[in-house]
């Protein structure tokens, strides 16, 4: 069928079938998982970093944050996935209080 | 109907998962993280080539919270309207299909498909993520790409055609929904998507979506961007929904051209019109106000 490029050996359909629904599932089909492009974090040249003391707790930058890696709770002060964050800066600009800051990352 | 951000905090989808090969400040993963929120479980998307076609990963991963399928390029709303029929057919109608392209999939080369669907009514969303140019095959210019706007197609001087007013012409169709949105304007968009999801029959959405690759500034000024270009009435936002037509409530007090931004603030913060003259600036100021007049003329039309 799609995959199977040698017809020497004996075929048994209802196998093939088979098999081929277990590769189409691990190949065809792609589950939504964290890191599709890998640890993105490794992009970063700015890091934003939260100043606690500013922050109102608006939730701007979870709304904003175009990687999804600011977790943020109503009433809680946000935090952020440093693994995948590419340093956009974005949460730094839309934040009211400006209690994001964008520092350089150090490796 | 609005959305509060408890309510998208509270979803069971997250929409777009973290770790996608998406360019630094993308406004397309703004726009489908809403997506997944509003809709979670019931939308399927259908994605012609574009941006988003990488966006959702490589294979083995997706990187979208949403089921997904890919499309050839022209082919978005159709295979979307057929989705949707199987689904009716089968008993599923609570699933949303969203026929989710870029201004190139949408108003250049899946425009046929896109009419045709609009047409027959059939039950879909189509949602285009306007970038304003082909972005994720190097910056070539398509037909939403603004008057002077300079790409790798047309470089120099910039573009010398006007941009093509895609909502507009969707509203002409005569289908129950059209609105315009921005992801400067998460909330508003939010809102437009729920409203637009009760109703049965096309509804389309465009969805403007400054690039910071595609337009020349930094990466972090994606939402400032697409905020300036409301602020100043450069984009119009506005909702149509079954015989009325309002401009919403982020776009009204724009209305006014003394309220507005300067446009300078928008244009020259943008490398793709640094090349631009006071002169020309103020000959786009005036095709905005057109863009405004049509509007506000809709709007009486459409008021009853």
């Amino acid at each position: 069928m799609w995959f199977r490029y040698s017809a020497s050996h004996v075929r048994d359909p209802l196998k093939e079938a088979e098999e081929d629904l277990e590769l189409f599932r691990k190949r065809m089909l792609s589950p939504p998982m964290e890191g599709a492009a890998g640890p993105t974090g490794t992009w970063r040249i700015m890091k934003p970093v939260i100043h606690e003391d500013k922050c109102v707790k608006c939730g701007m930058c979870w709304l904003y944050c175009p990687e999804n890696v600011v977790s943020w709770e109503p009433g809680r002060v946000p935090s952020i996935d440093m693994t995948y964050c590419k340093g956009c800066g974005v949460c730094a600009s839309v934040c009211p209080r400006k209690a994001i800051e964008m520092v350089v990352e150090e490796v | 109907m609005s959305v509060s951000l408890p309510q998208l905090v509270k979803s069971p989808r997250k929409g777009v998962m973290p770790g996608n090969p998406a360019c630094m400040g993308c406004p397309h993963t703004i726009g489908l993280k809403i997506v997944g929120r509003v809709l979670g479980d019931r939308a399927v998307l259908v994605v012609p080539a574009g941006c988003t076609s990488i966006i959702v990963g490589y294979g083995g991963k997706e990187s979208l919270d949403m089921s997904f399928v890919h499309v050839p390029f022209a082919s978005a709303a159709a295979v979307a309207a057929g989705l949707a029929a199987a689904f009716e057919r089968k008993g599923l109608s609570d699933r949303i299909v969203i026929a989710w392209m870029g201004d190139g999939g949408g108003a250049d080369i899946g425009f046929a498909t896109l009419s045709g669907a609009a047409i027959r009514n059939d039950n879909i969303i189509a949602i285009v993520s306007d970038n304003e140019a082909y972005m994720n095959t190097g910056i070539q210019a398509s037909s939403t790409t603004p008057w002077k706007a300079r790409t790798t197609t047309s470089p120099v001087i910039g573009k010398t055609e006007e941009k093509k007013d895609l909502a507009t012409i969707m509203l002409m169709h005569k289908v129950p929904y059209v609105a315009t949105a921005s992801v400067g304007y998460p909330l508003d968009f939010a809102a437009k998507l729920k409203r637009a999801a009760e109703i049965k029959g096309f509804r389309f959405i465009h969805l403007h979506s400054p690039c910071p690759t595609g337009w020349r500034f930094d990466a972090s000024k994606t939402v400032e961007m697409a905020k300036l270009a409301v602020e100043t009435g450069a984009w119009i936002l506005w909702e149509y929904n079954r015989g009325r037509f309002e401009i919403s409530p982020p776009s009204k007090p724009f209305a006014d051209p003394s309220k507005r931004k300067p446009l300078k603030d928008y244009i020259m913060a943008q490398g793709r019109f640094s090349h631009l003259k006071d002169e020309d600036i103020e000959f786009i100021a005036r095709k905005i106000e057109e863009n405004w007049r049509i509007v506000r003329m809709l709007e009486k039309i459409f008021s009853s």
